[in-house]
């Protein structure tokens, strides 16, 4: 008896009985359930998180840090461009003060022409009104002079006035001559 | 052995057998199937299902107690475990799978090394068996799921690359392994490293009862000595055997997935 007993339990040890299996499946499907369909799938949600957040992180990090180095590309540009509108504006400035210089010289000189010219007129006319003037005034003077010299009163008036032109003209162009 | 002691000691020293894993019923009136093993076996489903509602019922993003525990475990087995064989995208899909098995596995090979408890579940053969034959479900479904039942066959039998006149040798060998054989060491390997590891610990530690308490002589003290000392290094290579078969188990699992999931590889 006892070594039949000893048989048999040499034989199941290898061989599965049914009331094994049953319950070691049952029992891993029960675990399997609570474990790997409730619990397993709450750490993964969770370290999906976890990942999530750091990787968020970082990329919040990264974009953090090119705006920065966007905005300081931007000043830069901004910077330089200043920069370069201000020597233009300099540049501007000085050629636009040459140009004032050079119309201003031009201006006056134009007006200095034209204040010389003024004066040349002027004098031109005050000596055609001094040359008239004289011309009528040395007339008669000739007149009462030659009158008183002859004696003779030139009272044709007519042909006093072409002897007086004539002598006139004579003189004029004598000293005409003579001014040149 | 029994033979060369009998100048030692008065009383013979019988080595512990298979009578080990053979449990009468915990009631003596209850049904049959109720022993320890099965006992054990809800307690450390339970355990398990205890440890994992610790770690991860409210999971928070910053960890904290037994949370860092579970994400330690969890992490080893996605790295270790999941990723070398499934990539990364399937990974998370089969480790509810991958992790259940390996915890589930673990705790009962522990048994074999809590005091009091000392029997490591896995050491009868009906419980590797039930899990190996899911497995085995498993993967041929996403193999005919996958590739095709003659897809399946054509890949396993028939791998490319090989001299014509090889795969007359090649395709009932593939076939054998791959639909059977491997499945069946799968289970055999767990139960018999299990069953070994308990049978020389539970030997050594019998010795040491034996020579030191029941039957101390001047000539069998040192052997009872040596039974002692040699239980304690067991004990702890034993543990380091329940983790790497949990380990191995769950590993092979996820290369039996992938192998059905991505066929060239």
């Amino acid at each position: 008896m006892k070594l039949l007993a000893a048989e048999e339990a040499g034989a199941s040890i290898i061989l599965p009985t049914v009331a094994e299996m049953v319950i070691g499946g049952f029992a891993f499907l029960v675990v399997l359930f609570f474990v790997g369909k409730i619990l397993v799938p709450r750490i993964q949600k969770t370290l999906a998180e976890r990942t999530d957040l750091i990787e968020g992180g970082i990329k919040r990090a990264e974009a953090a840090q090119a705006e920065a180095q966007a905005l300081q590309q931007q000043y830069r540009d901004q910077l330089a461009e200043a920069r370069q509108e201000a020597a233009r504006l300099r540049e501007e400035a000085r050629e636009q003060a040459a140009q004032i210089k050079v119309e201003l010289r031009e201006e006056a000189q134009a007006e200095a022409r034209r204040l010389i010219e003024a004066a040349h007129a002027q004098i031109e006319a005050d000596r055609q009104q001094a040359f008239a003037q004289l011309r009528a005034e040395i007339g008669r003077l000739s007149i009462d002079l030659a009158g008183r010299i002859v004696g003779e009163s030139l009272e044709d008036e007519t042909r006093q006035r072409r002897t007086v032109d004539r002598f006139l003209d004579e003189l004029e162009s004598s000293s005409a001559q003579a001014v040149r | 052995m029994s033979a060369a002691l009998p100048l030692l000691a008065s009383e013979e020293f019988k080595a512990p057998g298979l009578g080990l894993f053979e449990w009468p019923p915990i009631l003596a009136s209850g049904p049959a199937w109720f022993n320890k093993p099965t006992a054990l076996m809800m307690l450390g489903s339970l355990l398990v299902i205890v440890f994992a509602y610790a770690a991860f019922s409210r999971p928070r993003v910053v960890p904290r107690g037994m949370q860092n525990v579970g994400e330690l475990a969890y992490t080893f087995v996605r790295e270790q475990v999941a990723r070398p064989f499934l990539g990364t995208k399937d990974s998370d899909r089969w480790m509810p799978l991958l992790f259940t098995l390996f915890f589930f596995v673990w705790i009962m090979n522990l048994f074999g090394s809590i005091i009091f408890i000392q029997f490591p579940v896995m050491s009868i053969i009906g419980y590797p068996a039930i899990l190996a034959i899911m497995v085995w479900v498993l993967t041929q479904y996403l193999g005919v799921k996958r590739q095709g039942p003659i897809g399946l066959f054509k890949n396993v039998m028939f791998p490319p690359g090989l001299p014509k006149w090889v795969y007359v040798l090649v395709a009932p060998i593939e076939f054998l392994s791959h639909f059977f054989l491997r499945h069946i060491t799968h289970a055999v390997r767990l139960f018999a490293t299990m069953m070994a590891g308990h049978l020389i610990v539970a030997l050594f530690s019998d010795v040491g009862w034996h020579f030191l308490f029941v039957a101390l002589t001047p000539l069998g003290a040192p052997l009872g000595l040596i039974g002692v000392i040699m239980t304690i290094l067991l004990t702890g290579f034993e543990l380091f055997i329940q983790a790497l078969q949990a380990y191995v188990f769950a590993l092979l699992t996820a290369m039996f997935i992938g192998g059905a999931l991505h066929p060239e590889h």
